[in-house]
């Protein structure tokens, strides 16, 4: 499935690795949640980046002691239309202070590109090929926002009164 | 009227823009029917039982004279000549083809129309009471706060996909007429005691197969916050509602399992969080919205002009007068209901020629102006009294002048099997039926205030719960049956009604209505006492024993 970085198609560094399998030596790695937890005080020791898939029925601030420690957070969308994990992005970005990568994993399609991107994801793991190759145009369908979100593309209501905060 | 501009114009072109991609990439198979079906959702085309629907958002029940007239055309071109006006002050089109459907849609959108968050599980078309703005005795014109929320709602990249439809309704009248209590959050504008303008909170209101009156949460939210807090409320829902049962997921649910206060305990401690962040309002901000909001250069005008009181003479016209016109807050003015309820007719349908007729009726005497109702109604909120006898002939020459507003015959129904996909029963027919019992009005005037609410299934959308006499189609054994609910309202008082007995048929519905109405009328302590009031008053026993015992 190709890995969309800030808006490029880019090779995935991080190998996903099952429960019960070894951890390569050396490279990155994005585990589950079971086994993150379970092996959290070892993994802190590990000379490689760690990464964890952080299910959508979890509060997301359970995550906080774990931040230091973590490459790359993932959160899932078991079908697209199952939105929880957008607020959890927002609270890792907004509440939490993650500046790190934070990927959109599941069923991940091109219509949701700009709601994920607007959210605080910066790297999208699309399900299907010609949506990777439409990011570029979905997320810049639209000219302007009504509501400000974690991407600070400023709002309608402040851009109206000349107080864009940060133009594009 | 709200006036759109430069980003509301090139927003809705853009959203337009996507859709037809979106459409092109289902007709190409690039998108699957499971795929789709959100995103048509939200852009409000259903799939029903004869063909694709298209609902237009009508925000806050408001209407410019040109926007009606585009309606118009749509039904004229692209419909079967005919739109239908919801209990959702929107309007739907029956008869669409999928093909047509963009350019349906960038027809509607030159004139600031579309169908952005009519369907889906998102926060759907805020509404607001039909008079906003043009009654006496409003805090505030609840149609700024309503725009405000449209706008922070619109494509909302956290909300867009909730577990379930979010529906939020605002009062600033002392009377409520937009029936927030039965609303996922009911906004309740008013001053507190040192004279600020805020918001009750109320959450967990709603319909459908579990009824709930909603709960109130916060007694007074100053203006300013209500962006941060309302983000809270979601933020709270959108992580914790069900997903699992699509029945149980609204969040009338949620606050009813974990109760109010639990619920109100996790809004407050997200709102702590963000409410001094970038959601709060400004007077700058509020201005703005405001400041975009053209009022009527109302005249100064007498409240008894020499027309008028001549016409008054004419029974006719006394009697439309009586039953159709409102007080309004500017002297010399009236709020004219236009009921599109003629006996007989699907309630809330009007044809392409009635909407022209009244977009030009709006233009000559209402500045330009139109309202839709919760109770498929339209409304003229502001007219001279001066010209009330002429948009009288006028409306009465297209049929639109049946003074039966408010009466047992202006019944709220969903459009039912004729339409809908979901429906267990008919609907529509059941209104018509009982519409002609009383088709005599000066009867139905004998009778006084009634409303009855009839859904054809258990999703409520004809709000049975809240009718005073409320008729939900249920099936049993492949065939239709109708329960009868009594003394449920949606106003300030909002309760749900109660069961009267065991469901009757299909046959026996209009026939059991008529009794149940002859009871009222030997029970009531006299022509004050509403049919509702009566029913509060005695319960619904006396009512099961007459009817039960004749049929």
């Amino acid at each position: 499935m190709p890995l969309i970085e800030k808006g490029r198609v880019v090779e995935d560094r991080f190998h996903r690795i099952g429960d019960d399998e070894a951890l390569p030596e050396g490279a990155p790695v994005l585990i589950g949640i079971d086994r993150f937890l379970r092996e959290a005080e070892a993994l802190k020791g590990r000379q490689a980046p760690v990464g964890v898939i952080w299910p959508n029925d979890r509060p997301i601030g359970e995550i906080e002691p774990y931040l230091g420690q973590l490459s790359l957070i993932a959160l899932g969308f078991p079908i697209f239309r199952d939105g929880r994990a957008y607020s959890q992005a927002r609270l890792l970005r907004e509440r939490l202070g993650w500046t790190g990568p934070l990927r959109a994993v599941g069923n991940v399609l091109q219509d949701q590109f700009l709601l994920m991107q607007r959210s605080g994801f910066d790297q999208i793991e699309a399900v299907k090929q010609a949506d990777a190759a439409a990011f570029e145009e979905v997320v810049h369908r639209y000219s302007a926002f009504y509501q400000p979100a974690t991407d600070e593309r400023p709002s309608l209501l402040r851009q109206r009164l000349g107080r864009t905060a940060r133009p594009e | 009227m709200y006036v759109y501009d430069e980003f509301d114009r090139a927003f809705l072109a853009e959203r337009v823009a996507e859709f037809r991609d979106q459409v092109n990439r289902r007709l190409a198979g690039a998108l699957n029917e499971d795929e789709f079906k959100p995103l048509r959702l939200m852009n409000g085309v259903y799939l029903q039982l004869h063909a694709y629907m298209l609902r237009v958002a009508i925000p806050y029940g408001t209407l410019s004279a040109a926007q009606l007239r585009r309606m118009a055309h749509v039904a004229r071109t692209y419909d079967r000549g005919y739109g239908h006006f919801t209990t959702r002050q929107n309007i739907q089109f029956n008869w669409i083809k999928l093909e047509n459907l963009p350019d349906a849609m960038a027809e509607l959108a030159e004139v600031g129309v579309h169908g952005i968050q009519t369907s889906g599980n998102c926060i759907r078309n805020v509404t607001t009471d039909q008079w906003a703005g043009a009654v006496p005795g409003e805090f505030d014109d609840p149609r700024i706060w309503a725009e405000i929320l449209r706008q922070y709602s619109t494509l909302h990249p956290e909300f867009t996909y909730l577990p379930r439809k979010f529906k939020i309704a605002i009062t600033a009248a002392g009377h409520d007429r937009a029936a927030i209590k039965v609303h996922d959050v009911g906004l309740r504008l008013h001053r507190n005691e040192a004279g600020e303008l805020g918001f009750e909170v109320l959450v967990g209101g709603g319909l459908g197969r579990t009824p709930f009156v909603g709960k109130s949460i916060r007694p007074f939210l100053p203006v300013r916050e209500l962006l941060s807090y309302i983000e809270a409320i979601m933020r709270v829902y959108n992580q914790y509602g069900r997903r699992d049962n699509i029945y149980k997921a609204r969040i009338k649910i949620l606050v009813h399992e974990i109760g109010a206060e639990e619920f109100s305990k996790a809004v407050e401690a997200e709102w702590a969080a963000i409410r001094d962040g970038a959601l709060h309002l400004t007077d700058e901000m509020i201005e703005e919205i405001r400041s975009r909001f053209v009022y009527p250069a109302y005249e100064a005008l007498d409240d008894e002009p020499a027309e008028f009181t001549a016409a008054m003479a004419d029974p006719r016209f006394a009697t439309w007068f009586a039953n159709s016109v409102h007080p309004h807050k500017v002297p010399g003015y009236s709020i004219v209901t236009i009921s599109l309820k003629p006996v007989g007719a699907p309630p809330g349908d009007a044809t392409a020629d009635q909407m022209d007729v009244i977009a030009d009726l709006a233009d000559a005497h209402a500045f330009g102006e139109i309202r839709v109702g919760h109770e498929q109604n339209l409304c003229l909120p502001s007219v001279a009294r001066r010209d009330l006898p002429e948009l009288w002939r006028r409306l009465d020459a297209a049929g639109l002048a049946t003074p039966n507003v408010n009466l047992v015959n202006d019944i709220i129904s969903c459009p039912g099997l004729d339409y809908c996909a979901l429906a267990n029963t008919r609907a529509i027919p059941v209104a018509q039926e009982i519409a002609k019992r009383f088709a005599d009005l000066d009867k139905a005037r004998g009778i006084g205030r009634l409303h009855i609410n009839i859904s054809g299934c258990i999703n409520a959308c004809g709000h049975h719960h809240v009718g005073h006499i409320g008729i939900l189609g249920v099936e049993k054994n492949g065939q239709e049956f109708f329960q009868i609910t009594l003394g449920g309202r949606a106003d300030e008082q909002a309760q749900l009604g109660t069961l009267l007995g065991p469901a009757v048929s299909y046959d026996q519905v209009p026939g059991l209505v008529e009794d149940v109405v002859a009871t009222y009328m030997e029970l009531r302590s006299g022509p004050q006492e509403l049919f509702v009031d009566t029913v509060a008053r005695l319960g619904v026993e006396p009512f099961k024993e007459r009817v039960y015992a004749a049929h």
